[in-house]
């Protein structure tokens, strides 16, 4: 199903210290074009300072890793360029409007004016905010919200988006009208890097790596770790492994 | 009374354990002092000045010797060549040039008339104005000195070519001045930005969801900076006797009770400016340009209020950092009393009351 | 006997008038674990906030242990416990300061009510001289509920305590409060999680200001009404489009490892849909018939 030479994200033995604490431990993973790639882990596991190097924000200690084929020590700008980044904190200018924010991000990227204008009109249309266009983004419901965001995370097509906890607190319905744009983007060829706490949205992802006191204890599709784990659901698996971490943020 | 003085207890764990805050509350006022007192003083002690005397008479001798007795300045006598005298100025060694004329002495008693040329090192504008000032004083002082054992006065005019810098008058105004602007920091301030601290924090809804009265809340947030802006106030006094040698002329106590008047002014101002605002930010750019800024512009401490447009003068009365300037410079200059003070005092109780009133009417006991 | 009445309480904010709370009526028996569950933005904090003397309602009455949430605020405020949705302690202080720090305002010593929090205080008390700022997300929480319960109080008000937090701490909160309502605390709790639902004695579903559904779990789920079908495929994504263009389908979502395939009740067979499946292309196909949880009806509610 997925070929072997389109890792878009290679890391081997990936540490990042902080004077004598080890935030990351040696981790080792790849990433294949297209994968949605759920990245889990208790409070304090070490995914917030993993994801920094990834996105070219933190150095790391030891290791190696490249991005979309860029290295993470040296070529952070080409990573910059390559990838959209999300969360949940920040995202969007909330005294900005929908049509503004759009056409910021798109300038921020460097497309082209035509560009900027012919995907702002795109999105309006996908997202359903033609008439919501010129309020500022404050006003939105928090789901308008985070689906935009997520939009104009990937306006630029990067080869990768990361999304750190990109649904909490949106309800249901939002919530997979969201995983719809995630596996719409995967379809497209985007590789999705996303963390979250809602154990039933692991289930969506094609892999699933589980951060332990910054090492990663577990990678494998959902299907395979309950079966190696013996029990129904996500949520058993997580439990079983995060219970036993010493560590908290 | 138990639950006031947990709270009281806290809020000094706040102060203590926030390096920064310290730092601001006692570095400032001792920076501050140091700062404007040296500045201003430190210069001028031991300055040394060059004296040229073509006189050489009796005259010009007793008063070298006065120039040189006077804890500001130290004498060097110098050949008589302009050469000499202009690379000794260029080199940055003496501060100015004294010079006597030929006939000095005789000028003084048979035309009744003599001049002394200053000349001062400009470039540092302010030394320059002061030992000029300073010299001009002590040449005064002689003459008046001389007069009363001759029946004919007469007049010793030294010539100085520089404008008056009326910043010289009281050169030691900046203690009040300082004084005003610490406690102006401290109390608005310190205040206004710990208080809203707990709404950012979303402390302030736990508290108010509380049986501990929500006015209390505030006076015992604002009761630690009362004593600690007293201990300033002590800081700053001991520093001002002790290290720039100006002691309180007048009452002590009444200059503690002023201070804590004073205080409560602006800890009324600082608990308004909380209540109106909701991040941390805002409540200290509001303490910095509504509260510093007037200060340092209104009291009086920085720019002579009488030379300012009529206009600026009016707004100056509503800086209550100005009526305080005023008493604290009349109790510890001049010696004066609550007899003379009663004015500005009824004017600082008068604001006082006012805003807090208008803090405690404005205070919400809820989150809207 | 009912330890809070709402009843038809109203909020609006700002010069818009924009609707947070719409005319929202239930009522909490003593010693009830009560869960408000909804999106961010549904009024749940509106809720709480009102309740515990915080807001003031533009519409509809409350009352906590008998007292006006109005007139008697002074009452309540000595009576309740609240635990805002943020973290709100002194972070620079220590856990032990700052648990007593809350006992004095609240009028009570520590040792007083120790047999209230010992259980959640043991855990966190190998750390008691450790600025709350330097706790982990778990610890901080059992400290503010530790704070929230110092005083004993008679009913207590949890505003989104397990927004994120991991699984695992938060199941160890809810095991928390299982042990607290052992007590005989009322206790109100809010949370965005479907999945902590059926923790609770009885929930109110809500969205946009209106309770879509006050219940007990159980009944909830059990009062589903339609014919929920739970169905896996190699291909899961475009299994929930070919759901998607089912005639009969009312609704289709994915949910977990399967996707939720809603039909009127009684209008569909799991061996039928299969057939319609395998026919659309999709291999690995598996349907099952499924019981519907909290967030199945609450979709439902939503639809």
């Amino acid at each position: 199903m997925m070929m072997q030479d389109d890792k878009v994200i290679v890391c081997e033995k990936l540490t990042k210290r902080f004077g004598d604490f080890i935030a990351t431990n040696e981790i080792s993973f790849e990433v294949h074009k297209g994968e949605i790639f759920g990245f889990l882990g208790a409070n304090g596991a070490g995914k917030t300072t993993a994801m920094r190097m990834l996105c070219g924000l933190s150095s790391p200690s030891s290791g190696k890793a490249t991005i979309a084929g860029y290295d993470v020590y040296t070529q952070t700008e080409q990573i910059k360029k390559n990838i959209g980044y999300m969360s949940q904190k920040f995202s969007l200018y909330e005294n900005l409007t929908v049509r503004e924010n759009i056409e910021f991000f798109g300038g921020i990227y460097g497309l082209s004016d035509q560009k900027i204008k012919s995907k702002t009109e795109e999105l309006l249309q996908v997202l359903g905010l033609k008439s919501e266009a010129n309020k500022l983004v404050a006003s939105l419901p928090l789901g308008w919200k985070q689906k935009l965001s997520f939009s104009v995370a990937v306006l630029h097509e990067p080869k990768i988006v990361f999304l750190d906890e990109p649904t909490g607190g949106v309800d249901p319905v939002t919530r997979r009208q969201f995983w719809d744009l995630i596996y719409e983007a995967s379809d497209r060829g985007i590789t999705v890097f996303v963390t979250t706490h809602y154990m039933d949205e692991a289930e969506y992802c094609n892999r699933i790596s589980i951060m332990v006191d910054g090492k990663m204890e577990v990678l494998d599709t959902p299907a395979n770790l309950k079966n190696r784990f013996h029990v129904r659901s996500m949520d058993e698996v997580f439990y079983q492994l995060a219970r036993g971490a010493k560590r908290g943020d | 009374m138990k639950q006031f003085l947990a709270f009281v207890t806290k809020e000094f764990y706040h102060v203590l354990r926030d390096q920064r805050t310290l730092l601001i509350l006692f570095g400032m006022p001792v920076a501050q002092i140091l700062i404007f007192g040296f500045a201003l003083t430190n210069e001028v002690k031991d300055s040394e000045i060059l004296v040229v005397d073509y006189a050489k008479d009796n005259a010009s001798q007793e008063l070298l010797t006065k120039i040189g007795s006077s804890r500001y300045f130290k004498i060097r006598q110098a050949a008589l060549n302009h050469k000499e005298i202009l690379s000794t100025f260029r080199q940055g060694k003496i501060k100015a040039v004294v010079v006597f004329p030929v006939n000095f002495n005789e000028d003084l008693l048979h035309h009744n008339k003599a001049q002394i040329q200053v000349i001062a090192d400009a470039t540092d504008v302010n030394t320059a104005n002061m030992i000029t000032n300073y010299l001009s004083s002590i040449i005064m002082d002689y003459q008046n000195q001389v007069n009363k054992t001759l029946k004919m006065p007469y007049r010793i005019t030294p010539e100085v070519r520089m404008l008056y810098n009326p910043q010289l008058k009281g050169a030691h105004g900046f203690v009040p001045g300082v004084m005003a602007l610490v406690l102006m920091l401290v109390s608005v301030m310190m205040t206004a930005i710990s208080i809203v601290r707990e709404k950012e924090t979303g402390t302030m809804e736990i508290l108010l969801v509380s049986p501990f009265k929500p006015v209390l809340v505030i006076f015992a947030k604002a009761f630690p900076y009362l004593a600690l802006s007293l201990v300033n106030v002590v800081a700053i006094l001991l520093l001002s006797v002790f290290v720039l040698d100006l002691p309180v002329k007048g009452s002590v106590p009444l200059l503690f009770a002023e201070s804590t008047l004073f205080i409560i002014t602006c800890l009324a101002l600082g608990i308004f400016i909380s209540i109106k605002t909701e991040t941390q930010q805002i409540a200290m750019l509001i303490s910095l340009m509504g509260m510093l800024l007037p200060t340092m512009m209104f009291s009086g401490f920085l720019f002579p209020i009488e030379n300012m447009p009529v206009p600026l003068q009016i707004i100056s009365n509503i800086v209550p950092s100005k009526w305080f300037y005023i008493i604290v410079k009349s109790i510890m200059i001049k010696g004066l009393g609550i007899s003379m003070l009663w004015k500005e005092t009824l004017i600082l109780l008068g604001m006082t009351v006012f805003l807090l009133m208008v803090s405690l009417k404005s205070f919400k006991i809820r989150l809207q | 006997m009912e330890a809070v009445v709402v009843k038809n309480l109203t909020k609006t904010y700002g010069k818009e008038q924009t609707v947070a709370v719409d005319d929202v009526s239930f009522s909490v028996n003593q010693g009830e674990l009560f869960g408000l569950i909804g999106p961010d933005g549904a009024g749940k904090t509106s809720i709480f906030r009102m309740l515990t003397t915080l807001l003031l309602p533009d519409g509809g009455s409350a009352s906590v242990d008998g007292h006006d949430i109005v007139k008697d605020f002074r009452a309540i405020r000595s009576s309740v416990g609240y635990m805002p949705g943020k973290f709100s302690l002194y972070q620079d202080l220590t856990i032990e300061e700052n648990l007593h720090f809350f006992a004095t305002v609240f009028g009570t010593t520590i040792e007083e009510n120790y047999h209230l929090i010992k259980d959640i205080y043991v855990q966190i008390e190998p750390f008691k001289s450790r600025r709350a700022g330097k706790l982990s997300g778990g610890m901080k929480q059992k400290l503010a509920l530790c704070c929230a319960l110092i005083h004993q109080p008679t009913t207590l008000f949890l505003d989104e305590p397990t927004t994120g937090v991991d699984p695992v701490s938060r199941k160890e909160f809810w095991e928390m409060l299982k042990r607290l309502k052992e007590q005989n605390i009322t206790i109100l709790v809010s949370t965005p999680y479907m999945d902590e639902a059926s923790l609770c004695d009885r929930i109110a579903l809500i969205q946009g200001g209106k309770i879509l559904s006050i219940d007990k779990p159980d009944n909830i789920v059990n009062g589903y009404p339609d014919t929920l079908l739970a169905v896996k495929a190699d291909q899961m994504y475009r299994l929930l489009k070919v759901l998607e263009k089912h005639p009969d389908m009312l609704n289709s979502y994915a949910f977990g490892e399967y996707a939720h395939a809603v039909f009127a009740n009684g209008q569909m067979q799991p061996e039928a849909l299969e057939s319609y499946l395998h026919a659309h292309g999709l291999s690995g196909v598996e349907v099952l018939a499924a019981r519907a949880t909290i967030e199945d009806s609450f979709i439902k509610l939503l639809h």
